[in-house]
Order: structure tokens, then sequence, then C-alpha cells
């Protein structure tokens, strides 16, 4: 029972991760290159144009979900085991989102990465 | 791949574990939250380790953000999986769980696929990648729409 809670909570922390992360990452790209931004325009500039993409505030909003549901695993799982498996599941499919979404070009060298982590996964769970 | 970046990405891996552990111990002394008493959640925050492990995991957000906006997402993520390693170090010698050798080797797996990732290219979502390599290069060929964005910040700086 205890460990049907911890299941349940990862994938729930998995799908909200995958989300979030799609939208972020796709904010940060209409924003662009931070480091460059901050030389040219200043820190105030960055932060403003961070803060003023909706994509930005959907990602914090499934990060959110994310993270609560992360505090409830916590709290019934290992951290050993909650972390990694949340989180590198995310990984994959974060994987498969970010070829569709975010057209990454996800090539062969980062499909054996997210298989490495699957198996990881796997024996974590074990 | 500047110095610069190489900390952010190492940021991004430290921040996340230690964050994550810090929540652990904290959630571990609260106890278990039940879905029939969500105001437990509320209690958790004022636990030390748990509030300490919220500021770690901003700090972590900060790292992700800033390396999100020059690298790709698929790309980014390896480098937090290198967290495992460091989580089940602080999960055995720190929070005394106990860490199986299966788990020692799942990690070992994890930790393999960063080398995997980390030896390609940073950035390949950008319309004009086949340019050339450099994110940067391709940054600058994009860059005629937001250079309108920066002359208007630029403008009203002036004004005000």
């Amino acid at each position: 029972m205890k460990s049907a809670y911890t299941w349940g909570g990862i994938l729930v922390i998995v799908f909200a991760s995958v989300v979030g992360d799609v939208l972020l990452a796709r904010a940060m790209k209409q924003v662009g290159d931070v480091h460059a931004l901050w030389r040219r325009a200043g820190l105030w500039t960055v932060v403003s144009r961070i803060l003023g993409n909706p994509n930005f505030f959907l990602g914090l909003m499934a990060m959110a979900v994310a993270f609560f549901s992360l505090l409830f695993a916590l709290s019934w799982g290992d951290v050993s085991l909650v972390a990694p498996a949340a989180a590198s599941l995310t990984f994959i499919g974060n994987a498969f989102a970010a070829k569709i979404f975010l057209h990454e070009k996800v090539d062969r060298r980062r499909w054996i990465a997210a298989m490495l982590v699957a198996a990881g996964v796997a024996l974590l769970a074990g | 791949m500047t110095f610069r970046k190489y900390l952010v990405l190492a940021g991004v891996t430290v921040f996340a574990a230690a964050g994550d552990s810090m929540l652990s111990h904290g959630m571990k002394q609260t106890g278990n939250i039940s879905l029939h008493h969500l105001q437990g959640v509320i209690f958790a925050v004022r636990n030390p380790f748990v509030a300490v492990g919220i500021l770690l995991l901003l700090a972590f957000f900060a790292s992700y953000m800033n390396s999100l906006s020059w690298a790709d997402l698929t790309y980014v993520l390896p480098a937090t999986s290198l967290g495992y390693l460091l989580l089940a170090l602080v999960a055995k010698f720190a929070l005394h769980e106990e860490v199986s050798p299966m788990r020692w080797l799942g990690i070992a797996l994890i930790s393999g696929g960063v080398g995997f990732v980390a030896g390609g290219p940073a950035l390949t979502s950008q319309e004009h990648d086949h340019e050339g390599k450099s994110p940067l290069l391709a940054k600058n060929a994009r860059n005629g729409a937001p250079g309108e964005v920066d002359a208007r910040v630029v403008s009203s700086g002036v004004q005000q």
C-alpha cells in the first residue's frame, strides 16, 4: 500500500514535471541566452522579460504541482528512490516531449542516454 | 561552452541534490501527510530543513532557467542526473538510509547516460542551427526581432 502511494506520487510528479519542463524550456528559448542578454541590456531586462512570458507562468504552475507531489511522495518513500525515479522517468518523458514540442534533435546519443537512465531507474526500483 | 556555463550546470546538479536531501530529512521529521489533513503541508514548511530545502531548490530553479536559455532541455536534464550520485552519498552518510548494491548500479547507469549527452552539442533546437555549430552564432543570426525589443527597452530607459 505504501509503495502504491509512492509510485502513484511519482507518476503525478513525472507528468507535471514534463509539462512544466517543456513550457519553461520554451519560455527560456523565447527569452534568449540570459548571459548575452544580461551583458547587453542588464539584469532588469532579463528579469522582466522572463516574468513577462506567459509560458513561464504556466510552466511554473505545473512545477508547483510537481513540487507538492514530491513533498507527499518524499514523506512516503526514501529520497534515494523517489527523487531519482521521478527525475529519471521525467527525463525519458522529456526526451519524447522535447522532440515533439520543442523540435530538439534527439539523436542516437541522447536516446542511448535515455535508455541508460531507464535501466538505472528499473534497478533503483528493484 | 564556457567555464561559466559549466559552473551553471554544476549549480543545477548540486542545488537539486542538496535541496531534495534537505526536504527528505525535514519531511521524515514532520511525518506522513494524509490526503485528509492537507494542512500538514503548511506545517511541513515551518520545519527548518524543509525551509532550507525550498531555498536550495529556488537556487536550483535559477540555475536551471539560466541553462535552459542557452541549451536544449535534453542536454540540461542529464546534468541533473549527476545529482543521483550525490543523492546516494547524502542518503547513505547524512540521512543514514540503506543504499543497496542494486541501487548503486542503477545510479551508475544513470550517471553513465550523462557522458553520452555531454559529448554532443548543447543546442540543437534553433532554426539557424545548420548555419554553424556555435549556439552564439545562431543566436546572433536570429536576433533581428529581439533587437527591436532591446531598442524599445533602451529608449524607455532614456525616457525615465
